[in-house]
């Protein structure tokens, strides 16, 4: 089985309360489960969708064909009526639609009467919804009125009640009046783990010890800071919400040289704004942590939407000559290691590393066994206290084997902690002279880099083992490729190279994916931009010229479908 | 107990004469008196003339960007607020570049204690005018950025933070060390943000705000002004010209940011320790 539903209405209905219910039913329920959202710049009104699709086997990505649609306004049904599958049913409210659908498909429930008349109140209609959804999959409603339940938790047994007796009443009234209905989705296993990207970015940074998180908020990276701020009193952490960008950035340098892991994010116009803090953050060695969700641009662009147009950008701005380090996961579960992953080498190297995610990958759930937290590496690489103390004589910048200086803490000792925008000597005051100059270049740079190039890890391979037709990409393309390698293996000898360490390029010791890509008939890259940033890297670092480009450029995702159209007028 | 020679820096690379070699003396006279050692503070200063001030003592130190100092500082005290936090920077650096962070560093009220430089000018770059530059029209400089004259009205940073409620808000002079040391103290033993307007006179690049021109005008506010009355303090802030009062123009008593943030009530951020074992509690809750 593999079932996709969608939820329409316009901004300020509830459509995500809905979605988000249902996926955690479905989650819960042992199910496979993946969710994406569609949401425009407003508040109210506009057109929205929530779609949810659930398997017993894993899924992670959307298809194109809708096997319930929830139709909370008419637009819903113009824009999505097409995408029905062959036993696909829309449900919709002619009460609040005010028109009657002839149709088959068509299942006219009264959200809004049922809610008022078994829950006492208009404002359950969501729940009448989500009830009658789970009575059209013949599925039992114990899950749900779990949820209910702790929900309401603070509101008290009457509105648990209400609220329990609308999601009956939407139950009850589908499982009698959906005749045509044919699904079937009983709990499979235990309770999956259902989390969006942006959590677990959250999820990662707290993990790792953040303690300080600077922001301005800027869609789609806001969600990483309202988890950090959920989380802030039970682990301690330090939030702001800075005057502006730069102020944010500025004061993570500032959290960060006082000695905690500090970490700021945004979208491409406020990281435009944080450019120079990047440079400082390089300047004085200055770990830190930069979550950059991607939005298409270029200026205020699609607000909401999604792109990949930024790996150029994070790549090669702010002024002057430094080491960064760019991961761009593909899944949330990636997203949650790398963030940690990020913490560690920035602090291990005294350098900026980026999550580079998009509104795809921020919003979407998805469900997975466990994350396993024996797994967060945390190695606090700081100079502290004591040990601190007890040295003879310190230097911010000294010159070392590695390039990489002792981490004072400021206070922790007499030693004093001095650093500088300016280029600077091994102890942190401003200089002129070329002779320094030259030392300390190698140092932040050469003698790092090679260091920090054998931290990253190759790229994931997936599909046949000596493919003839490779497709490759990075970040939040991850499970669409990987979907469209399972449909196209029965004719193809294919396989996907998928990139979530981006930069530097993996080195092709561990693993030569130059290789792959080489020995390869035909090799594709497929990219949520316009122009094929990723290939343009592979070709600048390696040489290697993809043969094809997939790219889409439209402000919203591949779908399972949509890819491997392109992808089959390609190689057939 | 410290002493000057504990405080010796490198050798500054200001002009001779320079304003700013008074206001390095008598802060280190004045962090000296107060018994503060060089590693119990952190000076974040800017880019600019004043900018160079930490590196010509001993102190932790973050000389950041143009425009940046208060940001830094404020990420330096929510981190550490057993941490004495100092912002150094000049006139441009501060109201120009930094104008945004200067507000709501204001509005937050976090326990930095910021000394603007304020030469009227921009001295590093040589002789552009500032915020603080009085217009050509009213006897303000003619530059060679400003072809038609500075035609902007002059910024006044007393007026703005008495506007914005500052916690303390005071002007020195650096032709005047004795007061001055004593607005050093007070600001740092102020609890609360504190701005100290220095004017130092910039020798080089502006000829018309000179040490004459300063000390035909300043004068030490009587003896009987509440600087707690805040519309006498508004007042008081909008003299310039004839007259220029210096010392404390208004101070009250606000709380400030970081006692107000419960999670670093007690002990300051970086002396907390990070349990890692309780993100297993945390993931429960995605299920
Ligand atoms: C972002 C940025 N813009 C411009 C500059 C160039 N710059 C350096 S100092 C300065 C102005 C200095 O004036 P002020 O802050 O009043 O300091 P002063 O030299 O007078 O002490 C400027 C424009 C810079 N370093 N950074
Ligand atoms: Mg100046």
């Amino acid at each position: 089985m593999d079932y996709s539903i969608k939820i329409g209405g316009e901004a300020g209905q509830g459509i995500q309360t809905i979605g988000d219910t249902l996926a955690r039913v479905f989650s819960k329920a042992g199910y496979y489960v993946f969710t994406h959202q569609d949401y425009e710049s407003r508040i109210r009104g506009g057109h929205n969708f929530f779609q949810i699709r659930f398997s017993d086997k894993p899924v992670m990505a959307s298809r194109d064909k809708i096997d319930i649609l929830v139709a909370l306004d008419k637009e819903s049904i113009e824009q999505h009526e097409k995408e029905l599958s062959e036993y696909g049913q829309i449900i919709y409210d002619s009460v609040t639609l005010k028109q009657q659908r002839e149709k088959s498909y068509f299942l006219d429930i009264p959200f809004v009467n049922l809610a008022a008349e078994h829950g006492g109140n208009k404002i359950m209609a969501n729940t009448v919804a989500t009830g009658a959804v789970l009575g059209m999959l013949g599925m039992e409603l114990d899950i749900l009125l779990d949820i209910i339940k702790d929900t309401f938790k603070k509101k008290g047994e009457d509105i648990i009640k209400a609220n329990i007796n609308a999601a009956m009443a939407g139950h009850d009234y589908a499982v009698k009046e959906c005749i045509k209905c044919s699904f079937s989705a009983a709990p499979i296993s235990r309770p999956r783990m259902l989390i969006a990207g942006n959590d677990a970015i959250g999820l990662g940074a707290i993990a790792s010890g953040c303690k300080f998180y600077a922001a301005y908020p800027m869609t789609p990276s806001t969600g990483i800071m309202e988890y950090v701020a959920s989380k802030a009193k039970e682990y301690g952490i330090v939030i702001e919400q800075a005057e502006d960008e730069i102020a944010a950035i500025n004061m993570t340098l500032g959290a960060s040289f006082a000695g905690v892991r500090a970490m700021t994010g945004s979208s491409g116009g406020g990281f435009a704004l944080m450019v120079e803090g990047l440079s400082l953050a390089a300047m004085t060695e200055t770990p830190i942590v930069i979550a950059l969700a991607q939005r298409p641009g270029p200026a205020t662009g699609f607000p909401t939407r999604t792109e990949q147009a930024e790996l150029q950008f994070a790549l090669y701005t702010a002024h002057g000559e430094f080491p960064r380090v760019i991961f761009a996961p593909g899944t949330p579960e990636q997203a949650f290691y790398l963030t940690n992953k990020a913490f560690d080498i920035a602090e291990k190297y005294q350098i900026p590393v980026f999550i580079l995610t998009d509104q795809y990958l921020a919003d979407s759930q998805w469900t997975f066994d466990e994350f396993d937290s024996s797994k967060i590496k945390y190695t606090d690489y700081r100079l502290r206290g004591e040990a601190f103390e007890k040295l003879t004589e310190y230097k911010r910048h000294a010159f070392t084997d590695n390039g990489v200086s002792p981490l004072g803490v400021p206070g922790d000792a007499k030693h004093l902690v001095v650093t500088d925008s300016d280029e600077h000597d091994e102890e942190g005051h401003i200089v002129e002279d070329a002779e320094t100059r030259i030392k300390m270049v190698n140092k932040r740079l050469f003698k790092k880099l090679p260091l920090i190039r054998k931290e990253i890890e190759p790229p994931s391979i997936y599909g046949h083992s000596n493919p003839e037709i490779v497709i490759s990409g990075w970040g939040s393309t991850y499970g669409v490729m990987k979907e469209a390698v399972d449909e196209l293996s029965a004719n193809w000898d294919i396989a996907m190279l998928h990139f979530s360490e981006v930069y530097p390029l993996p080195s092709i010791n561990k693993f030569n994916y130059l290789k792959i890509l080489k020995d390869a008939k035909m090799t594709i890259c497929i990219e949520n931009n316009a122009t094929g940033q990723f290939a343009r890297l592979i070709r600048a670092e390696t040489g290697y010229t993809f043969n094809r480009l997939i790219n889409r450029f439209d402000g919203r995702p591949f779908t399972v479908e949509s890819l491997i159209g392109e992808i089959d007028a390609l190689i057939r | 107990m410290p002493s000057l020679d504990d405080y010796k820096g490198q050798n500054p690379a200001w002009c001779p004469g320079c304003g700013n070699f008074s206001i390095l003396k008598t802060f280190k006279d004045a962090v000296v008196e107060l018994g503060i050692e060089p590693h119990q503070f952190t000076i974040v200063s800017g880019i600019g003339q004043a900018g160079k001030f930490p590196h010509y003592l001993k102190c932790n130190t973050f000389n950041g960007l143009h425009g940046r100092t208060l940001p830094v500082a404020t990420g330096i005290r929510l981190s550490n607020h057993d941490m004495l936090v100092i912002a150094v920077a000049g006139d441009g650096d501060c109201y120009g570049e930094g104008g945004n962070h200067l507000m709501h560093t204001m509005r937050r009220n976090i326990n930095v204690k910021l000394f603007v430089h304020d030469n009227q000018i921009y001295g590093l770059t040589k002789g552009q005018a500032s915020p603080t530059s009085m217009a050509t029209d009213k006897g303000g400089p003619v530059t060679k950025n400003q072809p038609f004259g500075v035609l902007s009205a002059e910024l006044n940073p007393m007026a703005l933070a008495v506007a914005l409620d500052c916690s303390f808000v005071a002007r020195g002079f650096a032709g005047d060390a004795e007061h001055l040391k004593g607005l050093i103290k007070d600001a740092i033993n102020h609890k609360g943000f504190t701005l100290v307007d220095i004017l130092q006179p910039c020798v080089t690049f502006n000829k018309i705000n000179t040490y004459e021109w300063y000390r035909q005008r300043v004068y030490h506010m009587e003896p009987e002004y509440n600087p707690e009355d805040r519309i006498e303090a508004f007042k008081k802030a909008l003299e310039w010209g004839d007259r220029i009062p210096i010392g404390i123009i208004y101070k009250n008593n606000r709380p400030i940011f970081e006692e107000r943030i419960p999670v670093i009530k007690d002990i300051p951020l970086v002396r907390q320790p990070f349990d890692i074992a309780r993100i297993g509690n945390t993931l429960k809750e995605f299920y």
